[in-house]
């Protein structure tokens, strides 16, 4: 039961998503309503099961003093105030267990939760982020290389789009003649990206594709199983 | 000195000097000119081309990391299907779209004050699960939103009066920066109720959705970058933050060829060394 | 009061700001502060919204205005709440039922989205004829994007060994997929520099107001 039911489970759902798609009428379309709708809610357990765990993972490496704890800790504080003032204050237009707090709002100029919003999790998310400017400068510095004819290809490519990307790219051939636009650095640009580029991403989609269709055929059969986990 | 201790040093002056190429001319504008894309232009012929007064969709699916690239276009679509008297539905597939969309909405109405919420735009909140809650919304809409933001009921916002499903939206509009987000739109939205669907998109995850840019539309044009976002811009006669920030990306960016070519000539002559 | 707190909010965000782009110098403590605080203002973010968005509408709302006419969504509760059982390990198989309902149901959507839109609709949209364009560059792009879709295809084939004559369509559809890789590396130049623009942005506008 611990094993053949969920995998049954898996197969009825699988199944039923794809029958309702060639018979939308009742009682699949029905069905298959109820089960996407059931499925938004079991995501949203899904997410606080993800939320829990970190949490968990968090308070076990403070316990354990493990290196760099306090740092954990400043993150475990940091879940604790996010999560008490949103849920007490309420988001943006949505009031929480205490309302709108109206007297809060005044002082901050904001609720308390829109307040970390836009002064810590906006500047730490959107600065992290930005560091990887830095790394690929240093990369295209140390690791972008001419070594064969593929590089040449990868190299040239790259080159065009950069330049071709910016509205430097626009001026630096913006003086060729009507004859010679398809070398216009934006136009060639675009033309990259709308054939050759196209090409080889429209293969990968396709492949990507055969693969995916083939996997979840093996889910929905019962042949994969490796979701559900060892029995120990 | 070591090679360790060098390639350090090395790395720390890329940086130097990635951070002056950027910050230079957000100080010192030069004022180039943008080329508008066909891929911008088949986007805003979408928005431009949808009737009077039509109900649309603007799915705010990123968050700040990606805001930079996002904001304006999200602005400056917002400006644009305001101007042609759109009534848009905001919702999230990301939670922090939420935010970010109350903030774009605060900005465009400095330009458009008399737009009000609940008669003119609606936002509706994030939905998880991505490519579920997009065909619960093909089926009924009102399942997915029972309320907005604020809890008003599905039934008591004005707008959405008519709006039963996917169906009767005039097209959807995705800012994306990852899963779920446009590929999500066009598979769910797209390819099963036939709404039409735009977007924009970071310049990361643009060459992966090109290919939905074809002969079969499914998706109609595709905002990729900051360069993108200015190419909008200029297309709806705006001189917004897009446009002010590709000076600096367009130093940045011939910065970065520069440094692939000193790395070529070292790397060219540490061969010749060694081969010698 | 709220001028005050808008002045300290402005200098955390510079705080938060440097101490991140600090890990350029080297790993440092502010780097790991912020990136922990970061960690937990991203997690409790989610939990808040999933909140307001997902479980008081779709599900709590729903239950305690109307316990009747909803009865049937106990069940999603009651998996959601076998779901959350998984970090008990004695009744961790019991979140086996609700992960295999999603696991099935996404299957199911997959097969038939990506049937679609990644391969059917693909196909189509390289079933074109080339010579049916408004100019030549757009006919030889035509006949590129024909020639390299099914070259790109060839080479993602790894069931026969590809050698001699075999091996020459493979090899073009590397080229395409160089081409597209070096595209792919211009774009997240882009991508990466304008997020940096974007703080600097910050640092000299709203902070030091260097620029309007």
């Amino acid at each position: 039961m611990k094993r053949n039911l969920p995998l049954f489970f898996a197969f009825f759902c699988g199944l039923l998503v794809i029958v309702s798609e060639f018979i939308p009428h009742r009682p699949f379309s029905l069905m298959i309503d109820t089960l996407q709708e059931w499925f938004m809610i079991i995501s949203g357990f899904a997410i606080i099961l993800g939320q829990i765990s970190l949490f968990q993972s968090n308070i076990n490496k403070i316990k354990q003093k493990d290196s760099g704890w306090m740092f954990y800790l400043a993150g475990l504080i940091s879940f604790i105030l996010m999560l008490i003032v949103g849920m007490f204050w309420g988001t943006q237009e949505t009031g929480g267990l205490f309302g709108h707090g109206t007297a809060l709002q005044a002082r901050l100029g904001m609720k308390p939760f829109d307040y970390l919003f836009e002064f810590a999790y906006m500047p730490l998310s959107s600065t992290m982020f930005s560091l990887l400017a830095f790394f690929i400068a240093s990369a295209a510095y140390r690791a972008f290389i001419i070594r064969s004819f593929e590089s040449n290809l990868l190299m040239l490519t790259a080159v065009i789009v950069i330049l071709g990307r910016t509205s430097f790219g626009s001026m630096l051939t913006g003086w060729l003649p009507q004859g010679l636009r398809f070398w216009h650095l934006p136009n060639l640009s675009d033309f990259i990206m709308e054939y050759p580029n196209s090409a080889a991403q429209r293969a990968i989609m396709i492949s990507a594709a055969l693969g995916i269709i083939g996997s979840s055929l093996r889910i929905i059969l019962g042949i994969e199983r490796s979701y559900l986990g060892s029995d120990k | 000195m070591s090679a360790v201790s060098s390639n350090l040093i090395e790395r720390r002056i890329v940086f130097l000097l990635l951070f002056v190429a950027v910050a230079l001319p957000l100080v010192f504008p030069i004022g180039w000119k943008t080329e508008v894309s066909s891929y911008a232009k088949q986007a805003w012929e979408l928005i431009e081309s949808a009737p009077d007064s039509s109900v649309v969709i603007f799915s705010f699916d990123y968050d700040p990391a990606s805001m930079t690239e996002l904001q304006p276009m999200a602005e400056a679509m917002i400006e644009h299907a305001f101007s042609r008297n759109h009534k848009i539905m905001a919702m999230a597939l990301w939670p922090q779209g939420m935010q970010l969309a109350e903030q774009a909405f605060l900005k465009v109405k400095e330009s458009y004050p008399d737009k009000k919420y609940g008669e003119d735009y609606v936002n509706m909140g994030y939905k998880v699960a991505g490519i579920v809650a997009i065909q619960s919304m093909g089926k009924n809409m009102r399942d997915v939103f029972p309320a907005d933001q604020s809890g008003t009921k599905y039934a008591d916002i004005p707008m959405l009066s008519k709006v039963k499903t996917l169906k009767d939206v005039a097209y959807i509009n995705s800012l994306s920066s990852g899963t779920p987000g446009i590929k999500e739109w066009v598979m769910a939205a797209r390819d099963v109720y036939n709404t039409p669907v735009t977007g924009g998109t970071t310049a990361v995850s643009a060459p992966g959705l090109i290919p939905y840019v074809n002969s079969q539309k499914q998706l109609h044009g595709l905002l990729g970058g900051l360069k993108a976002a200015s190419e909008y811009e200029a297309l709806i006669g705006r001189v917004g933050s897009a446009t002010v920030k590709m000076d600096a990306q367009s130093i940045a960016h011939l910065l970065i060829l520069l440094l692939i070519l000193t790395g070529n000539i070292k790397a060219f002559r540490a061969r010749k060394r060694s081969a010698e | 009061m709220s001028s005050f707190m808008s002045v300290f909010g402005l200098w955390m965000a510079v705080f938060f700001t440097f101490s991140i782009f600090s890990f350029l110098y080297k790993d440092n403590p502010f780097y790991k502060f912020g990136e922990q605080v970061f960690v937990g203002l991203s997690a409790a973010y989610w939990l808040v919204y999933l909140f307001y968005s997902i479980m008081l509408p779709n599900l709590f709302t729903k239950l305690f205005t109307d316990l009747k006419g909803n009865l049937i969504l106990l069940i999603p509760a009651t998996l959601g709440l076998m779901m959350l059982l998984r970090i008990i390990p004695k009744t961790q198989w019991l979140s086996r039922f609700p992960i295999a309902i999603m696991i099935g149901t996404s299957a199911g959507i997959n097969m038939l989205r990506y049937t679609k839109s990644d391969m059917l609709s693909q196909i189509s949209a390289t079933m074109i004829n080339p010579f049916n364009a408004a100019t030549t560059s757009a006919m030889i792009g035509n006949i590129l994007l024909i020639f390299g879709t099914i070259c790109g295809v060839y080479y993602f084939y790894f069931s026969k060994k590809q050698e001699g004559i075999s091996a020459v369509p493979s090899k073009l559809g590397i080229w395409f997929l160089m081409i597209s890789f070096g595209a792919s590396f211009g774009y997240t130049v882009m991508a990466r520099v304008s997020l940096l623009i974007g703080r600097l942005e910050f640092l000299l506008k709203d902070w030091l107001h260097i620029i309007k």
